[in-house]
């Protein structure tokens, strides 16, 4: 009896998520509706922490966040989703008519509901061990709800909540350009009409130094490198550490040391590797925040964070605003409104998350915005997390610092940096997958270790890596060439768009520029941005990423990778711009 | 809110989260102290011979032979690694995440053969993953909200405590299986723990099985899969079976595999059963982490597909095996001899342990087996059993998992691996085990005399 008395309370609470979502509800949003849930009442997890008590209003709060979510049902499939499973929680002792009486009493009875917990005041909790036990049973209450539905759809089986956010997840047009790309990509000579990929931050213009390396080399390292004749199987085939080999850890310390000049010393036992710079990303994010807690960003950032910090955590993201005025350089005061901002929400903010060289923008962070910055975080108590990804690809004049520099330099309080770093974009090889979190923080490299058993690299691979990157000479020689090679193109690219009228940021790093095509966007809105973008993908065949997909709050900015181009290209990509440009002007 | 803050303020440090600080990773559990005892101590013929031998760890090093041969036979797999000219380029830029298709359909063709050509896989079903970890978390992920449980018979692989419900704040109900049948799965014991979940109002979301069993080293019926895709199916529930043991098995006629059951079935019900498979058992590959998700449900492919780049496999590892298990002259003679030396080793250890005097559970596959103590506990508890533990540990020297790591229900059960070492070192372990019980008994006996 007690347990039928609390399964009709989940119901309640269902329902009251339903009228909150209007009558467009989907059956969908009915499933992202438990997002909120899940996300509001998760903390009571598998480590039996305490949780935040009320999970009510969390829940309310969340849920223009879950709008997001794909179409797919209609009105109808609402009504169906609030009676079956009340059917279902009565049917064991009352059957269908019950079933249905009850709903219509609920109905009322959760207008008071609704309108209590709207009013509900911040989520209060106590730390004391002894209401454990009840904060983990309240959370569990409150997650229930989703189960109901699942036990009676006789459609396909359950997934879970944060399942069908991904599942349902609509692409960016980051994403979906680089789709047309697959579809129908350029080529000179066999597909001149093809689409030109300028939308994936790719670089190929270095890729013969690499492959020269491994003809001559490559031999060695994989099989049989030492002792000569010796296959060496055993030493790629067993378990190895999953954090990645201590020889590689050594390579790539060494790399990132020559990458900054020098002017850091970088320790190998800082370093986890893991199978990529997503999964790094992943595991900082489940280290350093709970799910509902918040991460500040500058924008425009790369869109990919939106996936790599937020997915299965249950993170937030809070945007921070940059704008041309200031070159799209962070701005202190802005990150403190931001943070005032999210506090008042109550929402907890763990860190700030910065990209430098910036992505995508290609600006350098200064030693003062820096020092600025870790001024900030210590005040407000926060992590940063420091995307260096580009730090080996800057081509202007002005000098890369890295936060572990200046760190270095000032007395901070080192355990709230965190670096993440990897080989996709430097050494140009995203194939090869290696990601590295390099952390000041004892207890989150001890945790990144543990976690990084779910995205460990093959070992193979490691071995030939490390061998490529102790070569010292080599690697010089290949960053050295590789940065002219970035600003040779770089400056044929800028001054291509300026002959159309296009002018870009001044940027100093990456793969890309920022352009200002706002002089061709009708509407000075999204909506005329992804317009705009729409025309450049199908009419002029060329796939850029619009500023709204990195949260650019200014509309017409775009971001061109060009590494992936050869200079023959360039008079091409020019052409096809212009043919949009002079349609936008008719 | 005010607790968090309060939390910070005592720390001299900025907070972390609760995944961080959890301990969920269970490294303090003895299956992990053995294997640390091991790691400042370890067995080695000529410069150790006192050590401490590595029989926790589930590794197969018996047929490396046959993939050596294989690399110096076709250098060509090699050069997928890079000094093939052509592949280089594809190699260093593959982005996809959905995975290379003919690595996909070496990888479905190897399975397909593991299992006697009785099921049949479909490339673009597999989700590719960093290891088999990897593919029981993802599962997870998307099957089950935190607070949430799986099902999961006892004794089970002490990692699934880490790999199911670290990050997933997922729970595990374990249904208990005991000696009686064998440790078989039944339909009470099921229907049992799924009430159990019901009572602490926990919502059940799936069943996870190992088939080859690990720790057990048995194989599940046919006709207990069909209960439990019964069990399953009436509790509209997922089914997820670990199957990374499949091509371990002594014999491949006696195995059968849950999508020998679907395919019987003509795949009703499918879309709640997920297969996890991997290489680092069935070929001695560990190290190259590669796992997969095969999944009968849509939904399930596309969000793992998706999920999985957290998970990756580096392009030219994947471009290396697609040539090695494309190559089916090779797969077909690995498989066979792969059983037969496994077959072999598992007969030697059978055999040294009962000279012993020591019984194990008849075992048909994986690379362990499952001894039974529990005659030979001073007291029939989980104390007992660590006791004992400890002095094989310590004073025999050999690092062997106690049952109560894997939850089994009664004490005195060990799983004891044998593929990780050379057939020498296997003897070792045996004479050492012989001795001690050999030692056992005198003192028993002059223990009695007095």
């Amino acid at each position: 009896m007690k347990r039928k008395q609390r399964q009709t309370n989940y119901t309640e609470e269902t329902i009251t998520l339903e009228m909150l979502n209007s009558k467009k509800a989907s059956n969908m949003r009915t499933t992202n509706m438990m997002t909120g849930i899940r996300r509001s009442s998760n903390g009571g997890g598998g480590s039996g922490g305490s949780i935040s008590g009320n999970s009510n209003s969390d829940t309310v709060r969340m849920n223009p966040e879950s709008h997001s979510g794909g179409g797919g049902g209609g009105d109808g499939g609402t009504v169906m989703r609030i009676i079956v499973p009340l059917q279902g929680v009565v049917q064991g002792s009352g059957g269908l008519v019950l079933g249905s009486v009850i709903p219509c009493a609920l109905f009322y009875l959760l207008q008071f509901y609704l309108r209590r917990n709207r009013s509900a005041s911040p989520p209060s909790s106590s730390s004391s061990p002894s209401s454990k036990k009840q904060l983990v049973e309240a959370s569990m209450l409150l997650r229930s709800p989703s189960h109901l539905f699942s036990r009676l759809s006789t459609g396909p089986a359950y997934i879970s909540s944060r399942a069908y956010s991904i599942t349902n997840s609509v692409d960016t047009p980051y994403y979906a350009g680089s789709k047309n790309v697959t579809e129908d990509p350029y080529d000179a000579l066999n597909n001149p009409d093809g689409v030109m990929q300028l939308g994936l931050a790719e670089n190929k213009l270095s890729l013969d130094l690499i492959q020269d390396w491994l003809a001559e080399n490559v031999k060695d390292s994989i099989v049989g490198a030492e002792g000569g004749g010796d296959l060496s199987i055993c030493g790629i085939a067993t378990y190895q550490p999953f954090d990645g080999l201590m020889e590689l850890k050594v390579a790539v310390a060494g790399f990132m040391s020559q990458v900054v000049e020098g002017s850091v010393s970088f320790n190998p036992l800082q370093i986890v590797l893991t199978s990529g710079v997503a999964p790094a990303f992943e595991i900082l994010s489940f280290c350093l925040a709970d799910a509902g807690n918040a991460f500040l960003v500058p924008t425009p950032y790369y869109s990919g964070l939106d996936r790599y910090i937020k997915w299965r955590t249950g993170v937030e993201l809070i945007p921070v605003p940059c704008h041309s005025t200031d070159n799209f350089n962070l701005s202190i005061t802005v990150l403190d409104r931001a943070f005032n901002q999210a506090k008042k929400r109550g929402l907890k903010v763990r860190g700030v998350i910065i990209s430098n060289p910036s992505n995508p923008v290609g600006n350098l962070m200064s030693w003062e915005t820096l020092y600025n910055l870790m001024d900030f975080s210590r005040e407000k108590n926060l992590h940063i997390i420091s995307d260096e990804i580009f730090a080996g690809s800057t081509h202007g004049d002005k000098e890369f610092v890295s936060i572990a520099s200046v760190l270095e330099s000032e007395d901070f309080d080192k355990s709230r940096i965190h670096i993440v770093y990897g080989l996709s974009k430097d050494l140009s090889l995203p194939g090869f997958r290696v990601g590295i979190i390099y952390s000041f923080n004892d207890n989150v490299l001890a945790a990144a270790k543990q976690l990084s058993r779910f995205s460990s690299i093959s070992a193979p691979l490691q071995r030939l890596l490390a061998s490529m990157l102790s070569d010292t000479r080599f690697v010089q020689d290949y960053i050295e060439t590789n940065r002219k090679r970035i600003r040779t193109i770089y400056s044929a690219f800028v001054e291509g768009l300026k002959q159309l009228g296009i002018e870009c940021m001044q940027s100093s790093g990456g793969f890309y520029c920022w352009a200002n095509m706002s002089g061709l966007i009708r509407s000075y809105s999204e909506k005329g941005e992804l317009e705009l973008w729409d025309r450049l993908l199908n009419i002029a065949k060329i796939n850029l990423t619009p500023g709204s997909s990195c949260h650019c709050i200014e509309p017409g900015w775009f971001c061109c990778c060009f590494t992936a181009l050869t200079e023959k290209d360039i008079p091409v990509v020019m052409e096809r711009i212009l043919k949009v440009s002079e349609t936008s002007k008719s | 809110m005010a607790i968090a803050i309060d939390i910070e303020i005592e720390k001299p440090s900025v907070g972390l989260s609760r995944v961080a600080v959890s301990d969920t990773h269970g490294e303090d559990s003895p299956y992990f102290e053995g294997w640390k005892v091991y790691d400042e101590n370890p067995y080695d013929e000529v410069r150790n011979p006192l050590g401490v031998i590595q029989m926790g760890l589930a590794e197969n090093q018996v047929s490396f032979d046959l993939i050596e041969e294989y690399l110096e036979q076709h250098p060509e797999a090699s050069a997928t690694w890079g000094n093939g000219t052509s592949s280089f380029k594809e190699n260093a830029l593959f982005q996809d995440y959905h995975g290379l298709k003919t690595f996909r359909k070496a990888m479905a063709s190897f399975m397909e053969q593991i299992r006697g050509e009785r099921a049949k896989f479909d490339p673009d079903r597999i989700v590719l993953t960093a290891g088999a970890t990897a593919a029981n978390e993802l599962l997870t992920f998307i099957l089950a909200n935190p607070g949430d449980a799986l099902l999961v018979p006892t004794p089970y692989y002490p990692g699934f405590d880490r790999d199911l419900r670290w990050r997933t704040g997922v729970k595990i109900i374990p249904v208990h299986c005991n000696s009686s049948n064998d440790f078989q799965v039944t339909p009470q014991a099921l229907e049992e723990a799924y009430n159990q979940a019901l009572a602490m109002n926990i919502k059940v979301r799936g069943l996870l099985i190992t088939n080859p069993s690990n720790p057990l080293g048995t194989l599940i019926q046919r006709s207990v899969l069909e209960e439990i895709l019964e069990f399953v199916t009436r509790k509209n529930i997922h089914l997820v079976s670990d199957e990374i043991y499949s091509g371990s098995v002594f014999s491949s006629s006696e195995f059968t595999s849950i999508a020998e059951i679907l395919e019987s079935q003509k795949y009703r019900n499918a879309e709640r059963v997920h297969i996890v498979y991997s290489l680092s058992k069935d070929l001695g590959l560990p190290g190259f982490r590669v796992g997969m998700i095969y999944s009968y449900n849509d939904q399930v492919v596309t969000t793992a597909r998706r999920m999985s780049s957290f998970s990756l496999v580096s392009s030219q590892t994947q471009n290396f095996l697609a040539s090695m298990l494309s190559d089916t002259k090779f797969t077909k003679n690995y498989i066979k001899i792969n059983r037969q030396r496994l077959r072999k080793r598992y007969e030697m250890i059978i055999e040294g342990l009962r000279k012993a005097g020591i019984e194990c559970l008849k075992g048909n596959g994986g690379l362990f087996c499952w001894m039974n103590l529990s005659p030979f506990l001073e007291k029939p508890t989980r104390e007992g059993e660590l006791g004992l533990w400890n002095s094989i540990l310590h004073e025999v020297k050999l690092n062997i998992s106690p049952g109560s790591s894997c939850y089994c229900s009664e004490p005195g059960w060990f799983r004891v691996c044998f593929a990780n070492m050379s057939e020498q070192t296997l003897e070792v372990a045996l004479k050492r085990i012989h001795d001690f019980m050999e030692k056992r008994k005198t003192d028993q006996r002059n223990h009695l005399s007095y």
